[in-house]
């Protein structure tokens, strides 16, 4: 563990899944928002779509991210083998996790809790942090939890668009997968052990929020 | 102006992530028509690996099934030691990582393993075989039977499972005509959940199958393999087949959710 190849590893993984959490908090409250509040033609075609990355193996996701982001992207965006490569895989692989926990607690929250908030004056920021984040906050930090967890631990996405290449790209599953190849399974285990010890912490968080929002009435 | 903005970003964000890159693949796979596409698939390798996927998923999902019936109804209906344990548990293959999961196959059946001598003098094959494949697969789609099911059972309550043994049925008739009728759509969404989970898992079976083709190669593997011999339209042939199951099953997970809130 104390290999500088394996904390780098861990290191690119970690800010990694972490940018990743962030960016999945806001764009995945604003996809539910969206499909929640919002109409429009086609609204339930968009639904279905949201769990594709539960039902698409990892691989093809990577292989797909490379055609359109890749060295013979059609649109000349080349991000093949960068960290870029490294967030953009993981957000298509937890895309679903923070719009499926934060929609069902939007679709209970009234509509006219909000429309009140504004005829009283409100501005629309202000009924979004007063109003409808404190209901939706518990489901979106769960989604945030599993979103960290799975980033975390993401294999299949990352083998093919990231080139793994050491102290830059290489992810710690990625540096897991090469140790068991190489028939180092000490140097294996012991980064699996942070990983694993990661996995339980998320799993803890999300059992520890779902008590809490529990007592206080939200699902 | 704002609720436009919203939907734009939304929308877009899904465009840039999800369509796009599959709409691409799709396009540079049928460029040429479907005859390079085909022929691709029908290479002995490619069709063995798409075989293979098959034979794993056949074994993991009724396997899946069963367990995740009995452990939802253990979880909901029963009191025993470990209860909060095992609820825990079973929720651990989706926060870990698939190659965490293969190593510690490894690390159990390999030959250094606890029980790799023991395999090895009884001359089975496990790691780099059938068997260790289907494990893995087994392992990583454990969940999604439980996980839809639990909450199911929860709402319907037991007053009718206690009715039912109230006048005289056994344990298997109130099983059979009452709990199972009430939660079959949970089932059939458990299932579908497993059988995606199981055409496409990579990490694992990457992990214990050793890769070796026309043997260990499943269809996700493939696609590396094609992928890195420089292969793209073989890489490309093959995704297309798992997207595509890909999307039947999200076809069918919207019909059964209809279904089910008709029921």
């Amino acid at each position: 563990m104390s290999e500088p190849e394996a904390t780098a590893a861990l290191k690119v993984t970690l800010l990694a899944s972490l940018a990743v959490s962030v960016l999945n908090a806001v764009l995945g409250t604003v996809t539910a928002w969206v499909l929640v509040r919002d109409d429009f033609k086609g609204k339930s075609l968009v639904n279905a779509i949201i769990d594709l990355p539960f039902a698409l193996p990892t691989i093809v996701a990577g292989l797909t991210l490379l055609a359109l982001y890749g060295p013979t992207s059609p649109i000349g965006v080349n991000v093949a083998f960068t960290q870029t490569a490294i967030v953009l895989a993981l957000l298509f692989v937890t895309l679903p996790f923070v719009v499926r926990s934060v929609q069902p607690v939007l679709q209970e929250l009234d509509p006219e809790l909000e429309q009140a908030a504004h005829s009283l004056g409100a501005s629309r920021a202000t009924t979004f942090r007063r109003v409808v984040l404190p209901s939706i906050l518990p489901g979106i930090l769960s989604g945030v939890a599993l979103t960290f967890a799975k980033a975390v631990g993401e294999f299949g996405s990352l083998v093919i668009i990231t080139g793994n290449i050491p102290f830059q790209t290489e992810v710690s599953s990625v540096y897991i997968f090469g140790r068991i190849e190489s028939g180092d399974s000490a140097a294996a285990a012991s980064v699996a052990v942070v990983l694993l010890a990661i996995s339980f912490a998320a799993l803890l968080a999300i059992g520890a929020i779902r008590h809490y929002a529990g007592g206080r009435g939200h699902a | 102006m704002p609720r436009h903005a919203l939907r734009l970003a939304a929308l877009g964000y899904l465009a840039a992530i999800l369509v796009g890159p599959l709409a691409i693949v799709f396009w540079r796979t049928f460029e040429n028509g479907f005859g390079p596409a085909w022929s691709a698939l029908t290479t002995p390798e490619t069709a063995h690996a798409l075989k293979l996927t098959l034979i794993v998923t056949a074994i993991a999902v009724p396997v899946n099934t069963v367990f995740g019936v009995v452990c939802a109804i253990a979880i909901v209906r029963r009191r025993f030691p470990g209860k909060g344990f095992l609820n825990a548990f079973i929720d651990l293959p989706l926060a870990l990582s698939p190659v965490v999961v293969g190593l510690s196959l490894y690390l159990l059946y390999g030959r250094e393993g606890w029980f790799g001598g023991w395999l090895a003098k009884h001359g089975i094959e496990v790691l780099f075989a059938l068997p260790a494949i289907a494990i893995a697969t087994v392992f990583v789609s454990l969940p999604f039977v439980a996980r839809e099911v639990v909450p199911t059972l929860r709402e319907i309550g037991d007053e009718q499972e206690q009715a039912a043994r109230t006048l005289g049925a056994s344990g298997w008739q109130t099983f059979r005509r009452i709990t199972l009728p009430s939660i079959r759509w949970a089932v059939v969404y458990g299932v579908i959940l497993t059988t995606a989970r199981c055409l496409g898992e990579y990490g694992a079976v990457a992990a214990v199958s050793g890769r070796i083709q026309g043997r260990t190669e499943t269809a996700t593997l493939r696609v590396q393999e094609r992928y890195e011999s420089f292969d793209l339209a073989g890489a490309y042939a093959i995704a297309i087949v798992l997207a595509l199951a890909a999307l039947a099953v999200l076809a069918a997970l919207t019909l059964s959710k209809s279904r089910a809130r008709a029921a």
